[in-house]
């Protein structure tokens, strides 16, 4: 029949109307800035420096200015300078860290290389977004202590990465572990037969026990 | 009384003196319109109401648009339409013209014998016009009628056959090219094509 | 404003002179003397106590210009921000909502942005008509106001002619619209002014040939009268309005859809789409001269709905006998009200139809069916005093002189259209 399409259409529309008000399906507006829309966790903006913990950020960045994001990176936002000296890192190895970490927001695309090739996940991706500056060149070159974020903040915004990159770190710190124990145990073995008879029962357990408390150090040649 | 009847006079009379006096048509065109204003302004005062609505609605409203589309659809270019007076003996022809019917217009009213002004303003119900049209004057409402009838199918005929009109460019153009014959554009859009299929 | 004025002045001049009673009609009405009904007109009268005799109908007109611009300046004000918001929850988000509670302050925000927006005004412009379109337009939309009855007695002209004089006002406003788009010296504001003065004339036609046969029954063409024609009730719930009878059925719908398209609103809006010919007819015109169209176009709109609620709805008549208590004005608001509501619902669903859609819609289907129903008001008239089972087939002949013409005519003209199919969809 001629107009039963507009009758159907104001229906439609009458229904739109009356179901906005308690349908949550028919009122998709977000009345930013009282709310804001959950945001998924894949969500990435601009880059942010892992540190373990929030006390010591600058002592504890997992980055070891290795330099391979700032050669890595497209539009080379990153700048890194090398400290002079080192300091021990999570497993005690002493590493290199960064002196001075810039990242340049302006220029960055948040193509997330940087973070695909660190081999330290040290460098992830953060997801703020309120982040609007009035200084054009100074407000949007982010310096160390604005990158420098703790491990717990990771894991707030990406839970299973963060998870994840925290299992295969104490792994790693494990392996390495039972590497250093097992090459300790090996040079103590090495070291007990080489020691010669006469003070052997007694001093026997001693030099074992020595040799482990003193495994960087070489043992004494004993000719 | 008599100031009204004079302030509108001049308002009437001015605009039309201005409306002739313009170069530019469509400023003619526009206080023309203003001078039926004027008119519907004397129906108002005279207590004919009905009269002044309709003049508004059929002048203002509909033979406007008229005056108006016809300007603009027959000027040469869209951009002014100004009207140049053509040579000195137009201009005299004119002016010989308009006395003639400013004399028979003033012999007209001079040979008129007004009677005492009425004491009571006649009025012109709508009821009276009414029961007018459909009584006495209905021969010349369907006179009227039919001459209306006859302009609508004649505009429509008009218009129907312009679009069938062989000398409009677009579409029948198009068509002729679809029958087979080429216009030169057509021609060397082609020959250029069929040259670069020999080459290669 | 001041060519309402003029008007305004000219009748009421026109009636002190020609020494009729001033004003026209009193309170006669035997349930109008609540204190609610009374109180507009009673105030009025006191104010013009004020002024000695001689200038009582002065005074008296322009109590009425500034009553009507204050009470439709502020709806239209709040028609704006109502719209918004009512589009907006059919089209599933908020409205405006930040300035003030509710968005309510919105008018007033906009209002400031229009005035201090810069007023460009082209180079090649003819600057008086440049000038002067948006005046008339807004001068010839506000006239067309004098002549609706408010309530019982509220009007703010009596006249004789009040349908052809709310006619002759709006075909004023046409006029203003080529002028805008011709004084912009744009080959398409012209192009785009002439499509909307073609639009306006189709539809002037079904506009005023589905109030002839309102007028024919009535038998006059002044408004209050054909308000009080429309009094009454069968059985004190049914009310005689004249939307409740077939003819005016399909005559009110032919007024409504002509009354969109002459107040260019969608679906009827080609002439001032955003997306067509840049702004149409308003493309040189910003600030304050385009709030001044914009506001035109409200008014019109309330206008042909005040002429619909009144030759159509009742007027001020309650549709009931035991809901008299509730003043006259408040009725012609609320039915107001729910006309323009009806119509902001109509423009959050139909689609913009395209010039030749519109134009074919008015010419081949509109006008016929105008037309006819002409007839069936006239054989409805001529079938009132029959018996009742006479009354009975003159229903049942009148729906179907409705109907029939309506089906016929809308199957010819859609033959051709089939629902589109999508090949690769």
């Amino acid at each position: 029949m001629l107009g039963s399409g507009i009758l159907k259409g104001l229906a439609v529309t009458a229904k739109n109307f009356a179901g906005s008000y308690y349908d949550p399906a028919r009122m998709v507006t977000v009345e930013y800035p009282e709310k804001r829309i959950p945001i998924p966790e894949n969500y990435r903006n601009f880059p942010f420096l892992v540190s373990e913990n929030a006390e010591d950020p600058m002592g504890t960045l997992r980055c070891v200015a290795c330099q391979i994001c700032e050669k890595e990176c497209p539009p080379q936002c990153i700048y890194i300078e090398k400290s002079k000296d080192k300091k021990p890192d999570a497993t005690g190895k002493l590493q290199l860290f960064p002196a001075v970490f810039d990242i340049d927001t302006s220029v960055c695309m948040s193509c997330q290389i940087c973070v695909e090739v660190c081999p330290f996940d040290a460098i992830k991706m953060d997801q703020v977004y309120e982040i609007a500056a009035t200084d054009r060149f100074n407000d949007l070159l982010l310096d160390r202590e604005q990158l420098a974020k703790s491990n717990s903040y990771f894991h707030q915004i990406h839970p299973t990465e963060a998870s994840e990159v925290d299992a295969r770190l104490a792994a790693e710190r494990k392996a390495a572990e039972e590497k250093a124990k097992a090459a300790a145990a090996a040079k103590a073995a090495v070291a007990k037969p080489a020691i010669p008879t006469a003070p052997a029962p007694a001093p026997a357990p001693k030099p074992a026990a020595a040799s482990n408390a003193e495994a960087p150090k070489p043992p004494p040649p004993v000719a | 009384m008599t100031l009204v009847l004079a302030i509108i006079a001049a308002f009437t009379l001015a605009s039309a003196a201005c409306a002739f006096s313009r170069r530019n048509l469509i400023h003619s065109a526009l206080l023309l319109i203003l001078t039926w204003a004027g008119v519907a302004g004397f129906y108002l005062w005279a207590g004919a109401e009905f009269v002044a609505f309709a003049q508004v609605l059929i002048y203002g409203g509909a033979v406007s648009m008229i005056v108006l589309f016809a300007v603009l659809l027959t000027r040469r270019s869209i951009v002014d339409p100004i009207v140049t007076p053509a040579s000195r003996s137009r201009v005299a022809a004119a002016m010989g013209v308009g006395t003639a019917v400013v004399a028979v217009l003033v012999a007209a009213v001079l040979n008129t014998s007004f009677g005492p002004e009425p004491v009571h303003a006649p009025t012109a119900e709508v009821r009276q016009i009414g029961f007018q049209l459909m009584g006495p004057q209905a021969g010349s409402l369907l006179v009227i009628g039919v001459i209306l009838t006859i302009a609508l199918i004649g505009a429509t005929i008009l218009a129907a056959s312009d679009r069938e009109n062989p000398r409009a460019v677009g579409a029948s153009a198009r068509s002729r090219m679809g029958k087979g014959e080429l216009s030169t554009a057509g021609r060397r859009a082609v020959l250029p094509v069929h040259g670069k299929d020999a080459a290669s | 404003m001041s060519a309402a004025f003029l008007v305004s002045l000219a009748a009421s001049a026109n009636a002190w002179m020609s020494g009729r009673a001033f004003p026209a009609r009193t309170l006669v009405a035997p349930d109008a003397d609540r204190f609610l009904e009374r109180a507009p007109l009673a105030a009025r009268d006191w104010v013009v106590g004020f002024f000695p005799v001689s200038l009582h109908w002065l005074v008296h007109s322009l109590i009425s210009i500034v009553a009507v611009l204050a009470v439709f300046g502020l709806f239209f004000a709040f028609l704006t921000i109502i719209e918004r918001k009512l589009l907006g929850r059919i089209q599933n988000r908020l409205g405006p909502n930040r300035t003030g509670p509710f968005g309510l302050l919105q008018p007033f925000a906009d209002a400031v942005k229009a005035l201090t927006k810069e007023d460009i005004v082209p180079a090649a412009a003819d600057k008086l008509l440049h000038f002067l379109a948006p005046v008339i337009v807004v001068a010839f939309g506000l006239m067309g106001f004098a002549v609706l009855p408010f309530g019982r007695d509220i009007i703010p002209v009596e006249l004789d002619a009040a349908v052809l004089y709310f006619f002759a006002a709006s075909s004023a406003t046409e006029l203003a619209i080529f002028m805008a788009g011709w004084s912009s010296r744009n080959k398409y504001s012209l192009l785009a002014a002439m499509r909307a003065l073609a639009q306006l004339i189709s539809y002037e036609l079904p506009l005023l040939l589905s109030i002839v046969p309102v007028v024919m029954l009535a038998s006059t063409l002044s408004t209050s009268e054909i308000v009080r024609a429309q009094g009454g009730w069968t059985l004190g719930i049914l009310p005689h309005w004249n939307v409740l009878t077939p003819w005016g059925a399909a005559g009110f719908l032919i007024f409504v859809v002509a009354a969109l398209a002459e107040s260019n609103r969608s679906p009827f809006d080609l002439p001032e789409a955003e997306s067509e010919l840049i702004a149409g007819h308003l493309t040189e015109y910003s600030g304050f001269k385009y709030a001044l169209f914009f506001m035109a176009e409200y008014f019109g709109m309330t206008a042909l709905c005040g002429l619909g609620v009144t030759l159509f709805l009742g007027g001020w008549q309650a549709p009931c006998a035991f809901l008299e208590f509730i003043p006259s004005y408040v009725w012609f608001g609320a039915k107001l009200f729910g006309l323009i509501l009806g119509l902001i619902w109509i423009r959050g669903t139909l689609l913009r139809l395209r010039i030749d859609q519109l134009t074919r819609l008015a010419w081949k289907f509109l006008v016929p069916l105008a037309l006819i129903n002409l007839a069936n008001a006239a054989f409805w008239s001529l079938t009132a005093g029959l018996p009742w089972p006479g009354q009975i087939a003159r229903w049942i002949v009148s729906m179907a002189l409705v109907a029939v013409p309506f089906v016929t005519i809308g199957r010819t003209l859609s033959a051709g259209l089939a629902p589109r199919t999508y090949k690769y969809a």
